[in-house]
């Protein structure tokens, strides 16, 4: 068992985890991630490692609440357990000094770009960041972010928050205004990675995406995470998470994700009428 | 109770020599593809002894020398006969840790029972379903004992991976004196008898079993542990181990390079089989995994693993399961067991057939299989003859779910973080063959990381042969 050492309520559907797991603790890097069981019934599922802390032995996840697996995990609280933790999974970024790095983050998709950005400060790169959510109440890490970041740009959907708009519009305004941008990390829904890729391609700026693809073992055994990169078939697991943006194809990608879109709804109505609606239904 | 000691001589030679082979009972084909229970039953205690009394005793048993781990088998079989099944379980447990296990997946065609010298002109002995129901019977009775563990010797051994080779290192060490940790990746202990084999093969709760027992004999498990990963093999050394067996199979699906084969409904065999057996997705919504029903499926492969694939499709689909094969049925890799089981439960056979493409929906979602017949071609220079296909013959089939199970490549996750273990070209670990010593000083391997796709008994043979020469490495420390 993996005693959930502090819970924090990022936003009405999401929350920031610290587990108790040294040992993945002491091998983490920036770019990895973890597949959790949360009980005898439960199913595997990936989430990105965002931080650890070798001294007091916990991992740092960050969950949104979108289905069965997601939703339980979310109204689990302080002193609650989860059954099994496997990790550090995944290669983990190719950190160096670029220069000046774009670091994107879209979602929950900040959450897995705030470890990589932050190893990219440390590593001696300018850090140019650009966060977006659909509301301000959705984005997430945004203090974060800013404390490793040189430059930070908010965006949301809605215009609640920052500029009105999406996070390739302020990127498409960085590249007109001809800053210096020697790379690009680019992590949030499907859609907004492959608008970025389409965006920096045009201007051959050397992309990189973390991919979230449906997996199972997370180890290599069963191929469920494979991605069309640069037309041959890898796995996200172990060639992966990381990709060059400009190889992926996300079409496929988007088609395979939903590829168990009824399965879901019906373990998320089968779950509604055992336990009732969801605490953080209740909670909005 | 029956005992062959009410068949008196003289009768008694040809009493035994008359005697057909005993078939184990079994779950009617119709029954059992509704559900995913054991298919045979096993042995009465009366086919048993019935069985056990065919064996002819043989001064020099040719069985023992097909067997990869030289277990006793006219003597197990000659308790049996006897009626004393627990005396035969123990017998059978001084050599084969995981009896019950191997009296049910084991190819005896091809290993003890091939060499019975009742089939020269007959039927063999049926020597897996003797030692089936000897282990089944020692564990219901829960009369197991304990060989005697010997003090520790001090020395300390890692075991990456908890399938068969990785348990018979395991349990041969510690009945040595020495302490051993298997590091499992899952969240559970058996690997491939876990995940893999369909629990109508092999049920779980007899794998479980097994490994409760090696756990009693003091053998600890430290799951969620992906050796390469949480631990490189350095840092076992570091972290006291005197050696390092590596025990991790072979785990990255080999897929075909053909268009379509990332459409939803493609599924590699790995994928499948861990769904539905290892997440029991067949227990979906109950269990949390889910996977996707059809209700026309396509196996790609003839194996056992392409069988186990088809026959749990079966189970879990409603129409119907076609298993293509791009040779002959002579040449099925799979079990003749297994092929028949696979045939009553209404699993469809294409013989020379193999597929070119797979066909999607505008969701990206598969609903065609395209397939090509196959012809043999001339034999080439190693004699040996490889299918084409023909030109022209493609025809596509409906499918809405395809299972390719055409064999594994080596998961290279430890061989990322020891370059220094010497691996061939397609990633296996290469070891001096006596010894199972790889390049690596104090780290041996064996099973499928070195074999590539093999059986269980040779990983469970490699896996006594590398305990064997831990224990001299061990006892004299020289390499």
């Amino acid at each position: 068992m993996f005693e959930i050492i502090e819970k924090k309520r990022l936003s009405p559907t999401v929350a920031l985890f610290r587990i108790k797991a040294p040992r993945i603790a002491l091998k983490r890097k920036a770019g990895q991630f973890i597949m959790l069981r949360l009980n005898e019934y439960g199913e595997r599922i990936p989430l990105t490692l965002v931080d650890s802390d070798t001294v007091e032995g916990t991992i740092t996840v960050i969950s949104q609440e979108v289905g069965k697996t997601t939703g339980i995990l979310g109204a689990l609280e302080k002193g609650g357990a989860i059954l099994d933790v496997v990790g550090p999974l995944g290669k983990p970024t190719h950190i160096e000094h670029f220069g000046t790095a774009v670091c994107i983050g879209g979602g929950i998709g900040i959450a897995p770009v705030y470890p990589i950005s932050s190893a990219l400060k440390k590593a001696g790169n300018t850090v140019i960041s650009i966060i977006g959510a659909r509301s301000k109440e959705l984005l997430i890490l945004e203090e974060e972010m800013q404390q490793i970041s040189d430059q930070i740009y908010v965006t949301t959907d809605d215009g609640s928050y920052g500029h009105h708009g999406f996070v390739t519009q302020i990127l498409q305004r960085l590249i007109d205004e001809e800053t210096t941008i020697d790379i690009v990390f680019a992590i949030g829904p499907l859609s907004m990675m492959r608008a970025v890729c389409k965006l920096t391609r045009q201007y051959a700026l050397p992309t990189f995406v973390s991919l979230n693809p449906i997996m199972v073992d997370g180890t290599g055994m069963c191929g469920a995470c494979r991605v069309t990169v640069a037309g041959k078939n890898m796995f996200a697991c172990v060639d992966g998470p990381e990709f060059n943006g400009h190889d992926v194809d996300f079409e496929e990608l988007i088609r395979r994700n939903r590829g168990y879109f009824k399965e879901e709804k019906m373990a998320m109505e089968e779950l509604t009428y055992h336990e009732g609606p969801r605490c953080y239904q209740q909670e909005c | 109770m029956l005992s062959a000691g009410m068949l008196k001589k003289p009768a008694e030679q040809s009493a035994k020599l008359n005697m057909p082979r005993q078939r184990m009972p079994e779950q009617d084909p119709l029954e059992r593809i509704t559900n995913f229970q054991e298919v045979p039953y096993g042995y009465t205690e009366e086919l048993a002894v019935i069985e056990a009394f065919r064996c002819l005793q043989c001064k020099d048993p040719k069985c023992v020398k097909g067997c990869p781990v030289h277990v006793n088998i006219p003597w197990f079989i000659g308790l049996i006969a006897e009626g004393k099944f627990i005396e035969a379980a123990w017998k059978l447990k001084e050599t084969n840790l995981l009896p019950s296990i191997c009296g049910r997946v084991c190819r005896q065609e091809d290993q003890c029972e091939k060499l019975c010298i009742r089939g020269k002109s007959g039927q063999p002995v049926s020597i897996g379903a003797l030692e089936r129901f000897a282990a089944d019977y020692e564990r219901e009775k829960a009369t197991a004992t304990f060989p005697e563990i010997p003090a520790w010797t001090g020395r300390k051994v890692a075991v990456a991976g908890s399938g068969p080779a990785g348990l018979t290192v395991a349990g041969d060490l510690v009945k040595k004196g020495h302490r051993v940790t298997i590091f499992e990746a899952l969240h559970v202990p058996g690997g491939v008898l876990m995940y893999g084999i369909p629990e109508f093969r092999l049920p779980k709760n007899i794998v479980a079993a097994e490994i409760d027992y090696l756990k009693k004999m003091g053998v600890e498990f430290e799951f969620n542990a992906v050796i390469g990963k949480l631990f490189t093999i350095d840092d076992l050394f570091t972290e006291g181990y005197d050696a390092v067996f590596v025990g991790t199979g072979a785990g990255l699906p080999i897929f075909m390079d053909i268009p379509g084969e990332n459409l939803v409904g493609v599924y590699s065999s790995n994928e499948y089989l861990t769904r539905v057996n290892l997440m029991q997705a067949y227990k979906f919504p109950e269990y949390d995994t889910p996977v996707l029903r059809g209700s026309k499926v396509v196996v790609v492969g003839g194996g056992n693993t392409a069988l186990d694939a088809s026959r749990t499709a079966r189970r879990l689909c409603y129409e119907d399961v076609t298993v293509v094969y791009r040779r002959s049925r002579d040449e099925l890799p799979a079990r003749k067991e297994e092929i028949q089981h696979a045939e009553e439960e209404g699993v469809k056979f294409q013989f020379f057939t193999a597929p070119t493409r797979f066909i999607g929906d505008h969701e990206g979602r598969l609903i065609k299989a395209e397939l090509v017949r196959m012809e043999l071609s001339e034999p080439d220079e190693s004699g040996r003859r490889r299918p084409l296909p023909v030109d022209g013959s493609e025809f596509q089939i409906d499918a809405d779910i395809v299972i390719i199970a055409v064999g594994n490549l080596i998961n290279p996750l430890i061989q990322h973080t020891s370059p220094d273990i010497e691996v061939s070209r397609c990633g296996n670990i290469i070891v001096e063959p006596s010894t199972e010593k790889t390049s690596k000083k104090g780290v041996f391997a064996g099973g499928d990381i070195v074999r590539g796709g093999a059986t269980v008994i040779l990983a469970m043979g490699d896996g006594r042969k590398a305990a064997n020469n831990i224990h001299e490495y061990l006892t004299n420390s020289s390499w």
